[in-house]
């Protein structure tokens, strides 16, 4: 299996001359019914492909905002099982690749043969799991490695250069590059040590590499953008879609179109 | 680099956590492989827990207890005589000398019935680091006076009201913190718990009571036990205790859990009895978690055993029935406080009190000339208001 379908997203989007933009929402905030209306929407408005997460009771590496709107979705009684389902429900009219952000536990008791079996009927090719780093995802990409689903890797910022390497040559669908020492959520500032931090890293990768925690403004959708080939953002867009501000949700989407990579 | 899995113990254990951290988790195992080869290192923590903590502590035979029993002899190792009152600051110090060591000057842990924050914030001040401290707000509330006790030693306390306000609520903000502090803070975890290298670390530094233990019964008895019984929350009391006997088939080994309101109503902390292996914090363990392997809350009297998970090494040790693991409600756990208070003097904190009542009804069913070993893990002090309350009023 290639696992080509994220990537191949991310760099037909570049090839274009913009920047990939990944929204990160949470699945059943504001109840499971939201889910189809938010993802058309995001698809419309020119996401490049969508991250969606998983409510979980124990979030460890997720600042209030998304920890809010997972309670808010757990108080729905949502869970993987239910929105795996709901994805399945509208598939068709998904045009973009859906991946799947989850802690690892839920992804345990589904089973990591279901999962694997029922991505592809949801839409979803790819899967980022926080508190599953490098050393112990030989489970999880055995179970995986029939399907098109991509297992897509963190690096931080505290990476050493050896261990961004390994990352690196393992890498599938894209290289989820955390910008910086911390939890999900809107920060004023990064640090300057990033742009080296990022430059090494889409040196060392075969596969594209998205900036994300802490992006909230459309000018750190440019900055961060222009220094890899794309951006994730969460918290803004979670909150956003709280509040019903779709024109934020936009702007924050325009910014990352018509980047001419000029390095 | 190796990039293979690590910390295994059986199918447990491992390095569940965000990549953030796996770099600090990789420095610290460096630096204690060679905190453990230094002479020096060694030297410096048993200065410290003779001189400050007060150790060794004393292997009591509860001769008013044994008789109560009518069955083996009881000892009673006491750990409950360590300053600050429990076992926890055996770990604490050595971690804190740890964080010197790696050059870090800032300490985050957290606490559930507040003896690890104490015993935290108590060696911070001794070695002139700064300390904050997690603490779920329903611990709080049950342990009002341990907050003020760790604020009084210099330490900042922070409430956690998420998720239930517990101990797993608090170890979340915590390693949240450290996630984000990870270049200038080390985390102390208090119990044997979270990803590797924690679970030996903390075993390693409460070694010492199993080591002590079997040293004492060899001198007073000529022998070595024939049963050793600690409680069980994450487990950091018991893995210290029973690691020097795990070799040892003839000494048997029981783990006590806390049953809380009873196992049949779902309202308890022994994640060993539900069988639910998941992963929590870091490790893959057993855990209390609903079919879409959401945590679930525990429940326990003792704010110390309300945890729900247990230590890798521990869901090893009963996976290969080294260990056999049972539990104790809380209506047991208060029992066994009143007992031991009366017949020995001695007043157990409500987490050791489920080992004692379940090592009394162990010693019936044993011969007079056997021998059971409690790990009496801390004194009660920290929980006269939560025993006067459950015992009905002012007085008994």
């Amino acid at each position: 299996m290639t696992k080509k379908l994220v990537t191949q997203a991310i760099m037909q989007c570049n090839e274009q001359g913009n920047k990939a933009f990944v929204p990160y929402i949470m699945a059943g905030d504001g109840g499971l019914q939201t889910l189809k209306k938010n993802i058309l929407f995001l698809q419309e408005a020119g996401a490049t492909a969508i991250e969606v997460g998983i409510p979980f009771s124990d979030p460890v590496a997720d600042g209030d905002v998304i920890q809010q709107a997972g309670e808010r979705a757990l108080a729905e009684g949502v869970t993987l099982r239910k929105i795996m389902k709901e994805l399945a429900s509208f598939k068709e009219e998904v045009k973009i690749p859906l991946v799947i952000m989850t802690y690892l536990n839920p992804v345990l008791s589904y089973g990591l043969q279901s999962i694997a079996a029922d991505c592809e009927a949801s839409g979803v090719y790819g899967l980022i799991i926080p508190d599953l780093p490098l050393e112990e995802s030989g489970l999880l990409k055995d179970a995986l490695k029939d399907t098109e689903v991509a297992l897509i890797q963190l690096v931080s910022l505290t990476s050493p250069t050896e261990r961004i390497e390994a990352i690196a040559k393992a890498a599938e669908g894209f290289i989820y590059a955390v910008t910086v020492n911390g939890i999900t959520g809107v920060r004023s500032s990064f640090t300057e040590e990033l742009e080296g931090h990022l430059e090494r890293l889409k040196a060392a990768s075969s596969v594209p590499v998205l900036a994300g925690f802490g992006i909230s403004t459309p000018e750190h959708v440019r900055t961060l953008g222009g220094l890899a080939d794309g951006v994730i953002v969460g918290s803004a867009i979670v909150t956003a879609l709280h509040e019903g501000d779709y024109e934020k949700v936009q702007t924050l989407i325009n910014a990352s179109k018509n980047q001419l990579t000029n390095s | 680099m190796t990039t293979e899995t690590k910390g295994r113990y059986g199918k447990f254990g491992g390095q569940f956590v965000p990549e953030t951290i796996m770099t600090a988790l990789q420095e610290l195992e460096t630096a204690y492989e060679e905190a453990q080869l230094d002479p020096a290192f060694s030297k410096e923590l048993d200065y410290y827990l003779k001189e400050f903590v007060g150790r060794e502590t004393p292997l009591f035979f509860a001769e008013r207890l044994t008789k109560h029993a009518g069955g083996a002899k009881i000892y009673l190792k006491r750990e409950d005589l360590n300053h600050t009152g429990a076992h926890k600051i055996n770990n604490s110090l050595g971690q804190a000398l740890l964080a010197l060591r790696m050059g870090k000057k800032k300490v985050v842990a957290e606490t559930g019935a507040g003896q690890h924050g104490v015993a935290t914030a108590t060696a911070c001040a001794l070695l002139g680091l700064e300390c904050v401290v997690f603490m779920g707000k329903e611990d709080i509330r049950r342990q009002e006076l341990n907050v003020f006790r760790m604020e009084l030693l210099g330490t900042k306390v922070v409430s956690v009201d998420k998720g239930s306000g517990t101990l797993k609520d608090a170890v979340n903000e915590a390693l949240r913190y450290w996630v984000s502090n990870v270049e200038d803070t080390h985390y102390i975890l208090g119990s044997a718990l979270g990803p590797h290298p924690f679970p030996q670390i903390v075993r390693d530094f409460q070694r010492v009571i199993g080591d002590e233990t079997r040293r004492q019964i060899v001198e007073h008895e000529g022998r070595l036990p024939n049963a050793v019984v600690a409680c069980i929350g994450g487990g950091s009391n018991a893995i210290g205790m029973f690691h020097p006997f795990v070799d040892d088939q003839d000494v048997k080994l029981y783990g006590v859990e806390a049953a809380g309101s009873g196992i049949s109503t779902g309202k308890h902390a022994a994640a060993i009895a539900g069988k639910q292996e998941g992963v929590l914090h870091g490790a893959y363990m057993y855990v209390l978690q609903d079919d879409d392997g959401f945590i679930q809350e525990a429940h326990s009297i003792s704010a110390g055993l309300d945890y729900p998970a247990v230590g890798p090494e521990h869901c090893h040790l009963a996976d290969i029935q080294r260990v056999q693991y049972d539990s104790v409600t809380d209506q047991q756990a208060l029992e066994a406080v009143q007992l031991l208070s009366r017949v020995e003097g001695i007043i157990p904190a409500l987490e050791s009190a489920h080992a004692v009542y379940y090592a009394v009804q162990l010693a019936k069913e044993m011969k007079e000339d056997q021998l059971v070993v409690i790990c009496l893990s801390g004194r009660g002090d920290k929980d006269m208001q939560t025993v006067r309350d459950a015992l009905g009023g002012q007085s008994i």
